[in-house]
């Protein structure tokens, strides 16, 4: 396993807002080619985690580096350039857009068709357009929502919702995908399917970084698993190490369920 | 919902549908006799054929404005249209509330004229020009400074919130406006700059084409906004047009999937410069005479109407309001003429001028207000505007 | 650049700049309370303000005094005064309520976007300004001095005239009594909780409807005082003089951070001394040029205000 290269590398970083410690010298690489679940209790820093590496925070300490080059600094756009590209936990497509469209935003991230181009419509813009929407429609069908490419994104259901987030963040063709909770609201068939996507996707080629709470959906996919509590890493290793860690059951079970 | 509210909308649905099924050369063939009425517009023998006699009068024609030069009136019309595309791309695509529109159209309309005028203080203080420039080639320079001015404007600007940029611009416009009054070394204050160049081209007899007559600035007009539309089309249906909605939809996550939110936010601002000022220029070539008191704020709010009564987001919608700003007023009044309407009325000892040119703020400004609470999509709406706003409306409403 | 007007009057322009502050500060609240409370642009307050210059102006014809009638002497001036004062507050007070139940609350049942909120403002605003040109045949009215014209005080280099006095002593009462409205009565709680958040609010049994009609005539009242003032100063009113004030006012609300209304008042302050000095330095002309690049400058630079936005979490 040490021979794996580290493709993100999370040093020690700690972030606060205020008084408030959200992150605590969080310390974690991934690898390439795995799949990674970032699970913890509600409010465990989880997505506050993901948002300093895909560079909505800055970290107040460590550093955060991403195929060896500091993430932290720089422009979210040039983040996802680099290849990182990350779904949302509350859904954030552009609605008015067709699932298509959607698709296109992603794809462009890596095209260079830009004012005079598009206004004279010079052949790089065309050759632009006509990969790109190969591309996007390759990528519905592998989300498996081929034949909705021409509905809005808002009038699609929640799963095509959550499907099309994916197939959008794909299309930023990168090394490294974010899921923040991408089984919420899923009913049990759903997650398998889910499941099924996740694997794909790794198998493709692309390493998965999985934040989730569903500690069974978690345990069904990923290779291994970084636990957070109150801001700290409290545990790393593969599922079955975790599930028998005590701290990880303390977290989990020795605190009375809300629900 | 009513049966006939079904079937109207039904039968408009067909309406669209019908030409987008049609084969093509059919819809070419229909495009090219709607544009060819188009230029016969300000023919007044085109109203008297039109066919549906309606008996107002004598001297009354339909749709004709009697009360002034129709084809004056088409020509304004043609420059308020290119005035809403232009806001358009700034606000319908990429959603950036600039309420100092009219600025770039100032900066425009003085470019040509300190260019081409001979009065101009470039050639008779300064000399840096040893004579006037021909128009057509001051244009180019005028869209191009309009461009470098919203660029300017946007550089420090586009990073501000939505309501802050609204009022930056507006301060924008107000200062160019102020400078352009206060300041005598080159724009002349109120006093202005006169015998601006018009566009070259004689008829073969000799006399120039763009003189006092508008018909032949209509024409020219109309062929710009054609040549417009066509260049606004391609950048929507690009690369550039799906960053502008992504932007506008949300831009946070148009960001975290690699759109280039702020290159593309400023690109917006640029190319609206570029058509308020390819506007302004229009203008200046026709007006002979430009000064400071152009450029008054009730512009940009006009502009800003326009584009909201048609449908912000649409073209189909920005020339339609581009044209009903204008044009409206205008016919109202050649109509007021007709049945009597006066154009004062007389309150004590207060005369109220109650002609519909210059009522014609009041009735916008009210329209405005009726539009955005009954029909915030506009008149010719962008189909995907149309349908969010709806939905919105249906989500449960704020907790009274 | 001059700058030995510059510093030969530094006192009396910073009297100056300062009573003009005042008059924008009050203004600048109008703009902050309702930001506050809706977080929208309240575009059409600037014609709130205009209206109540007129209110004035017609109180003073009603009761005798125009543009050509000799000084009355001081009892008659601080009457004249006092009742213009109300009446012009209530007037304002009483445009701004119609503006929000015609423009606003049909849209905040609607549930509309932010923009179509500043959009219908711009509309109500156009309707306002220009239904007061054509009743005033977009003319210049004068309006009368009352006040007395000898300067109060002179010391050095340094005048006070009465109009300087009563503006800064009046503003700042009423700017007292606002805040002590706002942080201590019944009233003020609700305000301050909508502002926080809304939809709590109501569920906690505050009358949100209520609270914003209130929000606006607080605003309205506050424009009105600052239109009288304004009238006497200017000498004169015309139905297009909101547009102006309604921007500086909105830039000292900026300027402070709106939502903040201690913010206004530092802004409005602020905004006044830096066009006085601004004029002396550049030349009268670019008064108004200045005030716009000032606000450029600060919201490149800190754009939230100096004190920071928000009227629920500062203390209001």
């Amino acid at each position: 396993m040490s021979e794996r290269k580290a493709l993100l590398e999370v040093d020690n970083v700690t972030l606060r807002f205020g008084g408030v410690v959200a992150l605590n010298q969080v310390d974690f690489t991934l690898y390439e080619g795995e799949i990674l679940g970032l699970i913890g209790p509600n409010g465990a820093g989880k997505t506050t985690c993901f948002n300093a590496m895909t560079g909505v925070y800055l970290p107040t300490e460590g550093q955060i580096r991403f195929k060896g080059e500091q993430v932290s600094g720089k422009k979210r756009n040039q983040i996802t350039k680099m290849g990182m590209a990350r779904t949302f936990q509350n859904i954030r497509l552009f609605p008015e857009m067709t699932a298509l469209e959607n698709v296109l935003v992603g794809t462009d991230a890596h095209n260079t068709t830009s004012v005079p181009t598009a206004l004279l419509r010079l052949p790089k813009h065309w050759r632009e357009e006509r990969q790109s929407k190969a591309r996007a429609l390759e990528l519905l069908s592998f989300v498996g929502i081929t034949g909705r490419s021409d509905d809005l994104a808002r009038n699609l259901s929640y799963g095509d919702q959550r499907r099309l987030e994916i197939a959008r963040a794909l299309a930023t063709n990168p090394s490294l995908l974010c899921l923040d909770e991408p089984a919420a609201g899923f009913n049990p068939a759903e997650k398998v399917a889910l499941l099924e996507l996740i694997k794909k996707i790794r198998d493709s080629g692309v390493t998965v970084l999985l934040i989730e709470h569903d500690m069974r959906l978690v345990m069904g996919v990923t290779d291994r698993i970084v636990v957070l509590e109150f801001g700290r890493k409290i545990a790393e290793g593969t599922p079955e190490e975790v599930r028998d860690n005590p701290k990880v059951v303390a977290a989990y079970l020795g605190v009375p369920d809300a629900a | 919902m009513t049966t006939e509210t079904v079937k109207k909308q039904r039968w408009k649905l067909n309406l669209r549908d019908r030409f987008q099924d049609m084969p093509k050369p059919a819809r070419i063939a229909a495009m090219v006799v709607f544009v060819v009425l188009l230029y016969l517009l300000p023919t007044k023998a085109f109203y008297e054929n039109l066919g549906f006699p309606i008996p107002m009068g004598s001297g009354y024609l339909p749709l004709y404005t009697t009360g002034s030069d129709m084809a004056g009136v088409l020509f304004q019309c043609g420059y308020y249209i290119l005035l809403a595309l232009g806001l358009n791309v700034v606000l319908g695509y990429a959603g950036l509330l600039d309420l100092g529109f009219f600025g770039f159209f100032a900066v425009g309309a003085y470019t040509v004229a300190l260019l081409t005028s001979p009065e101009s203080k470039l050639i008779t203080e300064y000399n840096w020009l040893e004579s006037p420039w021909p128009w057509l080639l001051t244009v180019p320079i005028a869209i191009a400074l309009a461009m470098l001015s919203g660029v300017l404007l946007g550089w420090p600007t586009l990073r501000l919130r939505g309501d802050y940029l609204a009022i930056v611009t507006l301060g924008f416009a107000e200062i160019i406006r102020i400078v352009a009054k206060n300041q005598d070394w080159i724009l002349n204050g109120d006093r202005g700059i006169p015998s601006v160049g018009h566009p070259p081209g004689t008829w073969p007899d000799g006399e120039p084409i763009f003189e006092l007559e508008f018909t032949p600035y209509y024409w020219l007009v109309l062929t710009v906004i054609i040549g417009v539309i066509f260049l606004i089309r391609n950048l929507a249906n690009s690369r550039v047009g799906r960053a502008w909605v992504a932007i506008r939809e949300d831009e946070d996550a148009a960001e975290l999937m690699g759109v280039p939110t702020f290159k593309f936010k400023l690109w917006a601002f640029a190319i609206g410069a570029a058509i308020g000022g390819l506007s302004g220029s229009l203008w200046a070539g026709q007006a002979n005479f430009v000064n400071s008191a152009t450029f008054s704020l009730e512009n940009s709010i006009l502009v800003l109407a326009a584009v909201l009564l048609g449908g912000a987001g649409s073209i189909g919608g920005a020339i339609l309001g581009g044209f009903l700003v204008i044009y409206l007023p205008e016919w109202l009044r050649s109509v007021g003429d007709v049945f009597g309407w006066p154009t004062q009325v007389q309150v004590g000892n207060i005369h109220i001028d109650v002609s519909p040119t210059s009522l014609r703020f009041v009735i916008f400004g009210a329209l405005l207000i009726v539009v955005m609470i009954y029909r915030p999509q506009g008149l010719w709406p962008n189909r995907r505007r149309a349908a969010e706003l709806k939905d919105r409306q249906k989500e449960v409403a704020p907790v009274e | 650049m001059n700058f030995d007007d510059l510093i030969q009057g530094f006192p009396d322009l910073t009297t100056t700049g300062l009573a003009q502050g005042s008059i924008y500060a009050l203004v600048a609240l109008g703009y902050t309370l309702v930001y506050g409370v809706l977080r929208l642009i309240n575009f059409a307050h600037s014609e709130v303000f205009m209206f109540g210059t007129f209110a004035a102006l017609w109180t003073w014809g009603l009761m005798g005094y125009d543009s050509n009638s000799a000084r009355p002497d001081l009892g008659t001036a601080l009457l004249l005064v006092l009742v213009s004062l109300v009446v012009a507050s209530l007037f304002s007070g009483g445009v701004a309520m119609v503006v929000e139940a015609v423009a606003y609350r049909p849209l905040r049942k609607r549930n509309a976007p932010p923009l179509v909120f500043l959009i219908s403002a711009i509309g109500a605003s156009f309707v306002l300004a220009e239904l007061m040109g054509a009743f005033t045949e977009r003319r210049q009215q004068g309006i009368p001095g009352l006040l007395p014209g000898e300067p109060l005080f002179s010391a050095g280099g340094w005048t006070v005239y009465p109009l300087q006095l009563a503006t800064v002593v009046v503003a700042l009462a009423v700017m007292f009594a606002l805040d002590w409205f706002v942080s201590k009565t019944r009233f003020g709680r609700g305000i301050r909780a909508v502002a926080q958040d809304a939809d709590t609010a109501a569920l906690m049994g505050v009358n949100k409807g209520r609270v914003i009609a209130l929000v606006f005539l607080l605003g309205g009242l506050l424009a009105g005082v600052a239109a009288v003032f304004y009238s006497m100063k200017q000498g004169n009113t015309r139905f297009n003089v909101g547009f102006l004030m309604g921007l500086k006012a909105f830039s000292a609300a900026v300027l402070g951070g709106i939502g903040n209304l201690r913010g206004a008042l530092v802004g409005g302050l602020l905004l006044g001394l830096v066009e006085s000095y601004g004029a002396a330095l550049f030349g009268s002309n670019w008064t108004n040029v200045i005030a716009f690049v000032v606000l450029l400058v600060l919201l490149m630079f800190r754009p939230t205000g100096l004190l920071g936005e928000s009227l629920g979490r500062a203390r209001a």
